[in-house]
């Protein structure tokens, strides 16, 4: 039993715990030790990787482990981190953590959300910790449909045209991905060798060329449906404005994360020249992700639509930036993956709140919150300053980074698109501010609003929790972005080839 | 003549055998001893399953007419497990007022065209084929009509009769042309005979239009909806499992093994058929709001799904294909008990009537949506694997259009199997369908089947062993 498994495995046990807890007490007392467990395995995880990096292990991957599973077609459960995995993986850990706090009265049918919100987990946790492209789309696929569910059966607004609009935006992504997937498998063994589904093993075999021209698009496709790719990503929106609380946190936070991850693991390392050939066109969708997702957010005014465009244009520009193929921007990618997941989940966290209490989430029907409940209030800013760059904060160092590595490209295409990307700063302060201004400065709007109350002791952990990790990133970066840097050593090694 | 020969089919001889017992038993067994009638026949005829389940050493028997190679026990087996579980599932409707007299014939019925599907499988000649074909289907017409009481029901019975009867009319059109074109009707000596020239093309085409009926593949899907619809529900599951699943494993293996020199014609046309066929029948299911039509225009997209792997015509094909009916299999049988309990004890088949079942009847709606899933193809269920193994071996062959085809229109699946999930947990209802207790027969069926549906993917263990024998072939 390898350390990794136990991240498929907790949540499994967490299923079979909620399936026995009477009462909201037992779901709660299952749902925090689980979430806590998850928690502080992730960081054994990450302090066992830095100890046996330190020590001067150069393995690929770590905490290896392989079994296997389909012997005819040689597919196993295999699984394996590098810093980029661990990275993703205290992400999760963290948003299904505060999660966890931030749907803490769930009604109705608490035990059934709870439920769906752990097999959401499993998905999650198990797509991160996968090597073998079975395995990981698996994973994949048992993270999207309980989406459906969740929103339909737990949302707000029009959720059951969002929950369907999602769930079939997102399968037709994985019909995408998984013609991806058989092309690269039966191209991943030179004439007459067993073919693989192991990452590791086709990056080394290299795909001829040919096939990886037809499939990079496919599988970039596939993945950039879930990473809100232009003009893919219209479910985000709908989507993320209907869903509950807990599940937008881990939706805009970690799911979207998995379209990244995929993009990068997957069609950029396992197809690299193909990547090198393509990726001005997937450069142009991502940026007009970028300017236009930001662009979209100026002139929304429900809160979730605000933060679910600009969610669009922040994992746009994890994708631009993975799109640069250098290692400076791509360590920015992970940073950004990780920054936007960090504060896109306190943004949401904070909407349910606000919501819970004011009933509405347009911002023109509030405004003077910040005097009636600053707790949330002072969230509210950090995590828009966190949004917009402010230094000290996690966004600015993951912008920071991609638009240094973007612009390390000497020729006009790649500086003029980067020039165009480097707008969106400027385009989120606009949106930012401007909520920031009228939520919770000026005046009261709404009399009733001045009986409600701030945040109970639940919803401060949730918040704490997640300002305290967009701190520390924007205060000590350094050692996270050489752990990603170092993992990304062997993708642009594959490029260069 | 060499009588011992009739030792070597086991399996037919051990069928038989409970067929004539329960029989004997209808008839004459007191009216006190009748009252068990449904318990003796599930465990009789399980007691047969056990016997089929262990293979044993490849024969041919009557002079190559009848052969058995170890691969038939798998496909056997998968028809005698799915059949139990369509007698347990029928155990509220046979013990219901008007069809209680008659359960003696319903069994009978049954295991006759269970017997015509062993026949047909085990042939090695095309004349036995055709036997077994008609042995098969003729029963079945009774049992569309089984319900005759019901004008629907009659009605059903005449359609699949007429149907049955011109595809028999068809394919045995197709076989007197391989007839007259080989001079022979042993399957070995045809396959070597098969030239591909013009006539033996079109004898190929009648044949195969002939079974494209007994699968039911758009075009020639057109009887089905209305036979499923009007006939019992649990004879609409037998009929859209087993008498589906055993066709569609004839119909590989006749084309791998007798066809095998016009391979490049077969394939061509079958791509067609693949894609019409799933298309037109998604397209169509998305409408149904009769969830017995609903599940027999899914069961239409599924039969183009399984041809996906006879279209590869390899050993992974034929390993992807007879799993791929044993998860379909437990699958579908899983939501036709859901549709036969809920049937028996409300009358309710429209999905409007599924409102809000999961308030009132939570096991029920959880059993319906895993086998949706499973259907769609939805890991960790175990349709996922299934459909991922099919996809495999059509691709194996550089079928990449096809393969993204058919799944692009699992999405449409997805869409209509959602449809029922939404009705069952969000959609509110004023007049939900009351809770009640289901009989221990349809729970223990119904069990079965989430077993199967939730370990059958994740245990490799059953994919191998079907691998193992599939490479024999």
């Amino acid at each position: 039993m390898s350390l990794l498994s136990l991240f498929v495995l907790i949540p499994l046990l967490m299923l079979l715990g909620l399936w026995m807890a009477q009462g909201m007490k037992q779901i709660r007392a299952v749902m925090v030790t689980g979430a806590s467990l998850l928690l502080g395995l992730s960081f054994v995880v990450l302090g066992g990787y830095l100890s046996e990096r330190a020590a001067g292990n150069t393995a690929e991957m770590l905490f290896m482990a392989d079994t296997m599973w389909f012997a005819p077609l040689n597919i196993h459960y295999a699984v394996g981190v590098d810093g980029i995995s661990v990275a993703m993986l205290i992400l999760s850990s963290l948003i299904v953590f505060t999660g966890v706090f931030a749907s803490w009265k769930m009604d109705p049918m608490p035990k059934e959300f709870f439920l769906w919100f752990c097999l959401l987990s499993v998905g999650v946790f198990g797509f991160f910790i996968s090597i073998d492209l079975f395995t990981m789309f698996m994973f994949y696929e048992v993270a999207l449909i309980p989406m459906y569910l969740l929103i339909g059966v737990w949302g707000t607004g029009k959720k059951e045209y969002a929950a369907m609009k999602l769930t079939l935006m997102l399968m037709g992504g994985s019909a995408l991905l998984l013609v991806g997937i058989l092309g690269i498998y039966f191209h991943s063994a030179p004439e007459g060798g067993t073919y693989t589904m192991n990452i590791l093993e086709i990056a080394q075999n290299q795909m001829p060329i040919g096939a990886q021209r037809l499939f990079f698009p496919l599988t970039f496709v596939g993945f950039g449906v879930l990473g809100a790719l232009f003009p893919f990503h219209t479910w985000s929106p709908d989507g993320h404005a209907s869903a509950p609380t807990s599940v937008s946190m881990l939706h805009a936070g970690v799911l979207m994360k998995l379209g990244g991850y995929g993009c990068f693991r997957v069609a950029i390392f396992l197809m690299p020249e193909a990547a090198q050939e393509l990726s001005w066109i997937f450069l142009l969708l991502t940026g007009i992700s970028v300017v236009y997702g930001a662009f979209s957010a100026c002139v929304q005014t429900d809160l979730k639509y605000i933060n679910a465009y600009s969610s669009v244009s922040h994992c746009g520009l994890v994708l631009f930036a993975i799109l640069m193929l250098n290692q400076t921007a791509m360590t920015g990618a992970v940073m950004q993956m990780l920054s936007h997941g960090l504060m896109t989940a306190l943004f949401f966290a904070l909407i349910g709140m606000i919501y819970g209490r004011t009933h509405t989430r347009d911002i023109r029907e509030m405004g003077g919150l910040m005097k009636i409940m600053p707790f949330l209030g002072v969230g509210y800013v950090i995590a828009g300053l966190a949004s917009l760059g402010l230094p000290g904060l996690s966004g600015f160092v993951a912008e920071m980074t991609v638009f240094v590595g973007s612009f390390q490209h000497d020729d006009t295409f790649h500086r003029v698109l980067t020039i165009v990307a480097t707008t969106s700063i400027v385009i989120t302060a606009v949106y930012i501010l401007r909520v920031v201004g009228k939520l919770l400065y000026g005046s009261v709007v709404n009399q009733n609003h001045l009986a409600l109350t701030d945040a109970t002791w639940f919803e401060r952990v949730a918040v704490v929790v997640l300002i305290a990790a967009i701190v520390a990133i924007g205060v000590a970066p350094l050692w996270i972005s050489n752990m990603i840097g170092g993992s990304l050593a062997p993708v642009v090694e594959q490029l260069l080839k | 003549m060499d009588y011992t020969n009739f030792l070597l089919m086991r399996d037919e001889l051990s069928l038989v055998a409970v067929m004539v017992l329960l029989l004997l038993y209808d008839l004459f067994g007191s009216a006190r001893s009748l009252r068990h009638f449904q318990l003796v026949a599930c465990l009789l005829f399980g007691l047969h399953t056990l016997i089929c389940l262990f293979p044993h050493r490849p024969v041919e028997a009557f002079g190559g007419m009848y052969i058995y190679k170890p691969m038939l026990t798998i496909v056997k087996s998968i028809l005698n497990v799915g059949t139990l579980l369509v007698f347990m599932q029928a155990h509220t409707w046979l013990e219901s007022e008007r069809t209680v007299i008659r359960r003696g014939e319903f069994y009978f019925l049954t295991l006759s065209t269970l017997l015509g599907m062993y026949f047909m499988m085990s042939a090695g000649n095309f004349l036995l084929f055709f036997i077994g074909l008609e042995t098969a289907s003729i029963p079945m017409a009774t049992l569309a009509a089984f319900d005759k009481y019901k004008r629907k029901s009659a009605e059903a019975g005449a359609k699949y009769i007429l149907s049955a009867v011109f595809a028999s009319a068809l394919s045995l059109y197709g076989i007197s042309l391989i007839y007259g074109t080989t001079g022979t009707l042993y399957f070995d000596d045809v396959a070597v005979r098969i030239t591909g020239n013009p006539l033996q093309i079109m004898a190929f085409v009648f044949f195969l239009v002939g079974m494209c009926f007994k699968i039911s593949i758009v075009p020639f899907h057109l009887w089905t909806a209305d036979v499923y619809e009007g006939a019992p529900t649990n004879v609409t599951a037998y009929l859209s499992v087993i008498s589906k699943g055993s066709a569609v494993f004839v119909l590989m293996t006749i084309l791998y093994k007798v066809f095998g020199n016009i391979v490049m014609q077969w394939q061509g046309i079958l791509y067609g058929l693949v894609i019409v066929t799933i298309t037109v029948a998604n397209l169509f299911a998305i409408r149904q709001k009769n969830l017995k039509r609903f599940l027999a225009f899914s069961s239409i997209s599924q039969a183009g799904y399984i041809l996906l792997g006879v279209i590869s015509g390899n050993a992974l094909g034929m390993t992807s294909l007879v799993f791929y009916v044993l998860v379909y299999m437990v699958s579908n049988l899983g939501a036709f008990g859901v549709i036969s309990v809920i049937e028996q004890r409300t009358g309710k088949v429209m999905m409007d009537d599924y409102n809000g079942l999961y308030k009132t009847n939570p096991y029920l709606s959880l059993v319906m949506m895993f086998s949706l899933f499973s259907l769609a193809g939805i890991p960790p269920f175990a349709g996922f694997f299934s459909k991922f193994f099919i996809f495999a071996a059509a691709a194996s062959e550089g079928y990449y259009i096809l393969v993204l085809i058919a799944l692009l229109n699992t999405i449409l699946s997805l869409y209509y199997y959602l449809l029922v999930v939404k009705a069952m947990f969000i959609n509110p209802s004023e007049q939900p369908i009351a809770p009640f207790r289901s009989d221990n027969y349809t729970r223990v069926s119904l069990v079965a089947c989430m077993a199967g549906v939730f370990l059958l993917g994740i245990l490799s263990v059953v994919y191998q062993q079907i691998s193992l024998f599939s490479f024999g072939m």
